[in-house]
């Protein structure tokens, strides 16, 4: 449209003043009605995309980022006990024990909130805290008189732990509505009754470690992708398409069959008198059967076996492209083979090795079925401790808050991935 | 002449390795799944080689078993009922997301792939908290919403991508002769897309099909799937009757994987372009 106005222009050189107004004024109605049809097209387009990111939103968004949500809102002791949490602000020097009102008030709630079968939730949420905070709890609830002179030292004189402080730093970190408890928690952090942050002690200390080692199982997972998956992406990509394209097939198979057909093959194959541990003795590698699974090695093994294909792809797609004739120049210049390869091939297929082992390391860090079934209790990832505190012992402030962690985790490598890669470039096989 | 020969060696020695060594990967990979097979045709009870003759009773307890076809039915209707969802929802947004230039849409593409990327647990826990109250755990509906979250990202990629290599000029030629965009859609853009539309239902059904994490936090006893089911029988005491479902869900796969391939070529030959 644009060049026909051009030309009408050119062909009408001499025009009268009005005419050139006209003409100037159409113009720019054409400019706008131009911007109108965009402005359309793009709210089509919209409307287009607006159902699946309605969608997306209420069933997978919203969900995910109320339980985000959990990690810091607290309300579990001050639903049944809102007396105490409301009184607990009256304990000013927190290097004292709190003052008779605080003690008055717990005693209340005690007894109403046994009264009304509450109690049970209060002593849970304490006891994640303060350790044998549900027998104390529970029994001092039991013991309590109707009236006492002064609640604190009945209540003292029922039970020591309630001359302890830390007692009421742990119902003073359980008050929320907001609390930091859990994420700290996730991390082996713990905030003192008088509020510093402190390392929690030892033996109750176990996140980090946990933090620690679905990571070195990731990035061991990722480096022996990435050492098995090289030759094979190598040989593909050079290899006549012919015979490329078949053997492209053993890859993408193993990659299509289900993950549980896979890890179930291992669990058969795995064992002590499975085929593994035969051909192993029967090739006089071992003299007798070794474990296998419910350990690390099979974690390793069925991991690998799982994550190598996302490793060979991006590697093979990176590696079709590099140039054959850089190899020869470098050859021709008298770079002996070996030099070749390092300095002039390798460095070309960095780009898929990132791509191929920061997708094995993404996938990996969340993997919860694989070490569920083929590894020991020494090989859970943090994917597990989310799923117990979810529905073993019900504690989903904890839950969600190392689930918090993961997804940081997640979203940070994923960025990296985005940055380095391209997320619409994530290839599927 | 020394030295040229010498390269030639070391040539020799280095192509040596590289085929040694990718044979032995390709071998990891393929032996485990082609090794159960025969587990699932023993007349033995044990999980072990030699085989103690040739029976189909594992085959026959799987087809047999109330438990297992309870969960084959299952699998097919969240299934079926999520990839139709899935491919419809996630069709539309690609529709969107070709033409679409404005600004946010990098985020609005990042929301869309997030249950991609989102690790399962996260996801089932995210799930289970917010179905709960709602009264949609165990049940077929949270079930099949939590699938289609899980399955629309395949969809978008794979459909977006088809749409990349699609000339919009098809659809304008046709827009000017007086064709209604829905015409255009149905009677241009549709056939030409199908091949990818089609990849793009397969994938959302495999994910659905092979989901466990999910299911595992969502679905009550009545809506356990295959993969459930399997967890539980890999986890409690592994039967042979795993392998013959293994079996089963191996020969699916490899139908779905050459049903890729054929779509995958039917979509170039009609783009005219290959590669």
């Amino acid at each position: 449209m644009p060049s026909d106005l051009a030309l009408s222009q050119a062909a009408r050189p001499q025009q009268p003043q009005a005419d050139r107004a006209a003409e100037r004024a159409e113009r720019a109605q054409l400019k706008s009605r131009l911007r109108r049809a965009e402005r359309m097209k793009q709210l089509k387009a919209f409307g287009l995309i607006a159902p699946l990111l309605l969608f997306l939103l209420i069933t997978f968004v919203v969900p995910i980022a109320d339980m985000m949500l959990r990690s810091v809102h607290d309300t579990d002791l001050s639903e049944v006990w809102p007396r105490t949490t409301a009184a607990i602000e009256q304990w000013e020097d927190r290097t004292q024990l709190p003052p008779e009102p605080v003690y008055a008030a717990i005693a209340q709630d005690m007894k109403d909130s046994r009264a009304n079968r509450t109690i049970a939730q209060a002593a849970r949420r304490l006891n994640y805290d303060a350790n044998g905070a549900r027998t104390f709890v529970m029994g001092t609830a039991r013991r309590l008189p109707d009236t006492a002179e002064s609640w604190k030292s009945t209540m003292i004189d029922i039970d020591e732990a309630w001359g302890e402080i830390d007692t009421f730093g742990a119902i003073a970190r359980a008050s929320g509505p907001f609390t930091s408890f859990y994420l700290l928690n996730a991390i082996d952090l713990e905030k003192t009754a008088t509020g510093e942050i402190v390392s929690a002690p030892e033996q109750e200390a176990v996140y980090v470690d946990i933090f620690t080692r679905t990571f070195v199982i990731s990035m061991t997972v990722t480096l022996i992708c990435a050492l098995l998956g090289f030759p094979v992406a190598y040989l593909l990509a050079n290899l006549p398409p012919k015979i490329a394209n078949v053997m492209m097939i053993l890859v993408l198979l193993p990659f299509w069959t289900s993950l549980l057909v896979r890890t179930a093959a291992w669990v058969v194959l795995l064992q002590e008198q499975g085929l593994v541990n035969d051909a192993l003795i029967f090739t006089g590698i071992l003299d007798e059967p070794v474990r296998l699974i419910y350990n690390r090695i099979g974690v390793y093994i069925a991991m690998v076996h799982i994550l190598l294909p996302f490793m060979i792809l991006p590697l093979y797609s990176v590696m079709k492209g590099i140039k054959p004739v850089y190899m020869k120049a470098a050859t021709s210049l008298g770079a002996p083979p070996t030099t070749a390869f390092l300095r002039v091939y390798l460095p070309q297929t960095i780009p898929g090795l990132s791509a191929g082992g920061l997708l094995v390391f993404i996938i990996s860090i969340g993997y919860y079925i694989t070490p569920a079934l083929v590894g020991g209790a020494a090989d859970q990832m943090i994917s597990y401790f989310i799923a117990f505190y979810t529905s073993d012992t019900v504690n989903w402030g904890m839950a969600s808050a190392l689930g918090a962690v993961l997804l940081v985790a997640t979203m940070i490598l994923y960025g990296v991935y985005n940055r380095l890669i391209g997320a619409d470039k994530m290839r599927l096989g | 002449m020394a030295n040229t020969h010498s390269r030639t060696t070391s040539e020799k020695l280095w192509t040596t390795i590289l085929w040694t060594s990718s044979v032995l990967v390709l071998f990891f990979l393929m032996a485990p799944i082609i090794a159960i097979m025969p587990l699932s045709f023993n007349g033995g009870q044990f999980l072990t080689y030699p085989l103690q003759g040739f029976s189909f009773q594992w085959y026959q307890e799987f087809f047999q078993s109330e438990d297992w076809m309870r969960s084959l039915k299952n699998s097919f209707i969240v299934g079926i009922a999520a990839t139709m969802l899935a491919t419809t929802l996630g069709t539309l947004a690609s529709l969107g997301l070709v033409r679409a230039t404005f600004r946010g849409k990098a985020i609005i593409m990042g929301i869309l792939l997030s249950p991609m990327i989102v690790p399962l647990v996260i996801t089932a826990v995210g799930f289970y908290f917010f179905f709960a109250p709602l009264g949609l755990t165990a049940s077929y509906t949270g079930m099949i919403l939590a699938h289609t979250a899980l399955a629309t990202p395949f969809v978008v990629i794979t459909v977006s991508a088809t749409l990349q290599g699609f000339d919009m000029n098809l659809a304008r030629a046709g827009a000017s002769l007086g064709a209604s965009p829905t015409r255009v859609f149905f009677a241009i853009i549709l056939p030409l897309i199908a091949p990818g539309l089609a990849s793009g239902a397969l994938f959302a059904f495999a994910t659905s099909f092979d989901e466990v994490v999910v299911v595992l936090f969502v679905a009550g006893p009545e809506q356990r799937t295959l993969p459930r089911e399997m967890f539980s029988g890999i986890r409690e005491n592994i039967s042979p009757t795993i392998t013959a479902v293994a079996t089963i869900l191996t020969v699916l796969s490899v139908f779905l994987l050459s049903t890729l391939e054929a779509l995958r070529r039917r979509g170039e030959r009609l783009r005219g372009t290959k590669g």
